[in-house]
């Protein structure tokens, strides 16, 4: 029988896309790309849907919660995986809202007409079963996917319109979009880019030496000379973790001194973030905010005794505030960070929130 | 001009009515025109003689009164030789022989007075009260005060973008031998090269190389430069001995040993033989690694001190004089400098504090051993950086003494922050605009500072206060090594044939300037003063001198 082969080789996938979560976040900088977390949940996302078993919209809100769960146990810092989720969740409920007729729009707003009148909690349930609704969500996540595969591309589009000639760009660590949207100007437009290299993991010193294959002029620098030259830096250009819920970032760490220079110097920090990388998390919560890896890489065990009298920390990323940054990029265009709760709204339903 | 008009004013009016009397109505503005004709024709002549034609032109004076213009223009000149005091005194005397003989004169004769001149000027050029040269019109008289004009001469360090500097010191450099010497044995000090792709923004700066010390192109033995001095070129060109404290220290001993093994030649005065001795040794010093601020400080004090020696004094008793002084200074400016410090810091550190203090500081080091001491309960977070990671000695001697320490690097310090109360700065050089020079990163650690409202205090000693002025960390600054950037991180090495990608370039900068809107105050022997009052303290400073 297909059915419980098919059962014991999807569990199995998930565990093994579990054990990769797990294992890569030890903060070696993730050995795969966000893209392709975001790319292999969702993947993963449309084989539960095509191969687990539901009968209602309900249960396989169900299944995918569960399972989201587990993921985000595995790895919290990877949010990728739980804006996946939650974007399928929300294709969920409109495909099933399609299917029976209503239309969903005017629900998804909480807008204060609609607490004043709607007088009780809303009856979905979502049990109704549909037979179409399967095929319905494969393509829908099949449509989603094809917008991951082009996020890059997309962002890379728009860099003509932002770098002219003769410019000095700064960027911090090593970001995939970054490097595309960099390259790209490079085919038109002469400019010089200044990396910091970002200890302790020194990613800057890739990204410089692939941009510096592309023909671009390219200078590394220490972090504590971020201050130093950022007086001839003509725009700051960032990549990130994650974007929160409030427009601010949760990137690599160095990224809040490089903004605050930027603001001392009233130089435009310009953030390169696709849409997967939005999240509904607020930077509120204390314990979950920071990720922290082995200190051995601030101070090797070479340094000997007095390792142990001394207290070691190597936070992985930062909080930057929403204050410091002048415009987000993204594949679907470019908007300031006031606008990100509204794009939120429009990716996740509110009570998919809280998985 | 305008200061020359007084005396002039009455001549002017005689020539006026000498004019009227003889009958020539010449207005204002033609008056004007004909003055400056010929202030210009003045200028052109001096070049050449204007000493004859002066004359010929005070001769003509009461001949032709179509020429009111030209008495004036010699007046003040005439008026100005006798009043520049020391150098034209000759100028006077070999002007009346000239007037005497005015036409022929032989062309020795012109270029003498031509020199004794231009030295008149130049003299007089210096005194700002005086009468600017007749080409400065309406100069408003400035008060005969003791600020002098600020020509001074860019330094080499910071044009090694220009050929023709580099080329000047080559041949300073080979010719700053002691004469003394075997002039078969002419060792040079040698020029060290540069080292590597030089980003463009930093092309005027050196950047050496610490693979390739300059110590490696002298010959042994090296006659010209003392062996102590040597092995302080080595030391600082290396990195091992650094630090501004370490480094003025290093140098003033250095100078002792070569003070005691000092034999003044025969026929020659210590006061002036000793100081051309020094100098070859400075610029090799500076050739090896440029100098520190404190250093500078440190070498015009003991210049001085040489400069000072009255010539009957003996010369073992002079030896014992220099040491002595030299004594005296590290034990004033940075011995009882720092405990004085210390003891103005101490009132600012509460229990309960958490310290931030930034890589290496000899003086901030000090300053919480002795707090610690005195018993106040405290924390210490040491920031570092790559790649010199100096944090990690802080860190050594603060453990040592028992001080509970936590260590971060540089990126991190957004995080670490909240958690702060204080922020402990040493500096480099605190510059006269209030900007306080300091290893790199110094800067960003105060700007971070700020934004999170934490104090940021800059403990300084007076010693290391200088007159420059700088608004960037561009300007003036100092390159190290770019291979000290590279770093093996899990088995692969990513820069390490960056030499080989032309696009690609290396950074590695030694000092910041940070302005003085980020330092809230600092802490120096003379007491707690802000950011801005350095320019007040170098003033006392120099009155007492």
């Amino acid at each position: 029988m297909p059915g419980p082969d098919k059962e014991t080789d999807l569990t199995e996938r998930i565990e093994a896309f579990l054990f990769d979560l797990n294992r890569g976040g030890s903060g070696a900088g993730p050995l795969r790309g966000s893209a392709e977390t975001a790319r292999e949940t969702t993947a993963l996302l449309r084989r539960i849907t095509a191969q687990a078993r539901w009968s209602s919209a309900g249960d396989l809100m169900e299944i995918i919660r569960n399972e989201g769960r587990r993921m985000t146990a595995a790895q919290p810092s990877e949010t990728t995986v739980g804006n996946m989720i939650r974007r399928v969740l929300k294709i969920i409920r409109e495909e099933y809202a399609r299917s029976r007729g209503s239309s969903e729009e005017a629900d998804q707003q909480e807008s204060l007409h609609k607490l004043l009148t709607s007088g009780g909690v809303s009856d979905e349930n979502f049990r109704q079963p549909f037979a179409a609704l399967k095929p319905n969500v494969i393509e829908a996540i099949n449509e989603l996917l094809t917008e991951l595969e082009g996020t890059t591309d997309n962002i890379a589009m728009q860099a003509l319109e932002h770098i002219h000639s003769n410019e000095v760009i700064m960027t911090i660590g090593r970001s995939r979009t970054v490097e595309a949207f960099l390259k790209d100007a490079a085919r038109k437009r002469k400019f010089h880019v200044i990396v910091a290299e970002c200890a302790p993991f020194c990613q800057g010193h890739e990204m410089a030496t692939s941009l510096s294959k592309a023909g671009i002029e390219t200078t590394v620098i220490t972090d504590a000379a971020i201050f130093a030259v950022m007086s001839r830096v003509n725009k700051v250009i960032i990549g990130t973790q994650t974007v929160l819920a409030n427009g601010g970032l949760r990137a690599v760490n160095g990224t809040h001194t490089l903004a605050l220079a930027a603001k001392h110097h009233s130089t435009p920090l310009i953030v390169c973030a696709p849409m997967f990388k939005l999240s509904p998390q607020f930077p509120n919560e204390e314990d979950t905010f920071h990720k922290f890896v082995s200190p051995h890489e601030v101070l090797p065990f070479t340094e000997g005794e007095i390792l142990s009298k001394v207290n070691v920390h190597c936070p992985v990323f930062d909080y930057v505030p929403p204050e410091l940054i002048t415009l987000f990029i993204s594949n679907i265009g470019g908007h300031a960070p006031s606008y990100i709760y509204r794009l939120m709204s429009e990716l996740y339903h509110p009570e998919d929130h809280e998985l | 001009m305008a200061d020359a008009g007084e005396p002039e004013g009455p001549e002017r009016k005689d020539d006026i009515v000498k004019a009227k009397q003889e009958g020539k109505e010449l207005t204002k503005e033609e008056k004007q025109r004909l003055r400056k004709e010929k202030k210009q024709q003045k200028k052109s002549k001096e070049k050449k003689d204007d000493k004859p034609s002066r004359d010929s032109e005070k001769e003509k004076k009461p001949a032709s009164a179509a020429s009111p213009a030209p008495q004036t223009p010699t007046q003040p000149p005439a008026q100005k030789a006798p009043s520049a005091a020391p150098a034209p005194v000759p100028v006077p005397a070999s002007e009346t022989p000239s007037a005497a003989d005015k036409p022929a004169k032989s062309k020795a004769e012109l270029k003498a007075e031509r020199r004794a001149r231009q030295e008149a000027e130049r003299a007089s050029k210096g005194k700002k009260g005086d009468v600017g040269p007749q080409a400065a019109p309406g100069k408003p008289k400035a008060p005969p005060s003791e600020l002098q004009p600020v020509v001074k001469r860019l330094p080499e360090h910071v044009q090694v973008d220009n050929p023709e500097v580099l080329k000047k010191l080559a041949k300073k450099l080979e010719r700053q031998q002691t004469p003394e010497y075997n002039a078969a044995t002419k060792v040079k000090i040698p020029l060290r090269s540069d080292y590597g792709y030089k980003v463009s923004l930093f092309s005027h700066l050196h950047q050496y190389s610490r693979k390739a010390p300059l110590t490696q192109q002298l010959g042994i033995p090296s006659t010209v430069i003392h062996p102590a001095i040597v092995r302080l070129g080595l030391q600082y060109s290396q990195g091992i001995v650094a630090g501004s404290n370490a480094r003025s220290v290093a140098l003033l001993h250095a100078f002792k040993q070569v003070i005691r093994d000092y034999t003044t030649p025969p026929n020659e005065e210590l006061s002036r033989d000793l100081v051309n001795r020094l100098k070859p040794y400075i610029s090799f010093l500076n050739q090896c690694r440029p100098l520190s601020a404190s250093m500078g400080n440190a070498i015009k004090y003991i210049k001085k001190e040489i400069s000072n020696i009255p010539s009957q004094c003996k010369e073992e008793e002079a030896k014992r004089k220099l040491l002595n002084c030299i004594d005296c200074y590290i034990n004033e400016k940075i011995v009882l400098a720092a405990k004085a410090i210390a003891k103005y810091s101490i009132e600012k550190i509460s229990d309960g504090d958490v310290i931030l203090v930034y890589g290496c500081s000899s003086l901030v080091n000090h300053i919480l051993c002795e707090a610690f001491e005195k018993n106040r309960k405290f924390r210490v977070i040491v920031v570092d950086s790559r790649p010199r990671l100096e944090g990690r000695e802080a860190l050594r001697r603060l453990v040592q003494k028992g001080i509970n320490c936590t260590y971060v690097l540089i990126s991190a310090v957004s995080y670490i922050l909240p958690e702060v109360s204080k922020v402990f700065l040493g500096a480099h050089a605190l510059l006269a605009n209030g900007y306080v020079m300091s290893r790199v990163g110094t800067s960003q650690i105060a700007l971070v500072a700020k934004a999170f409202n934490v104090p940021v205090l800059v403990c300084c000693e007076t010693y290391k206060f200088c007159e420059r002025v700088q608004t960037d960390s561009f300007v003036s600054n100092e390159l190290d090594d770019p291979d000290d950037l590279i770093v093996t991180r899990t088995g692969t090495t990513q820069l390490e044939h960056w030499q080989e990608v032309p696009s690609l370039g290396l950074l590695n900068l030694v000092y910041d300037v940070t302005p003085p809107d980020f330092v809230d105050l600092v802490i120096t022997d003379l007491g707690m003063i802000p950011c801005t009052s350095v320019p007040v303290v170098l003033r006392v400073k120099n009155v007492d001198q």
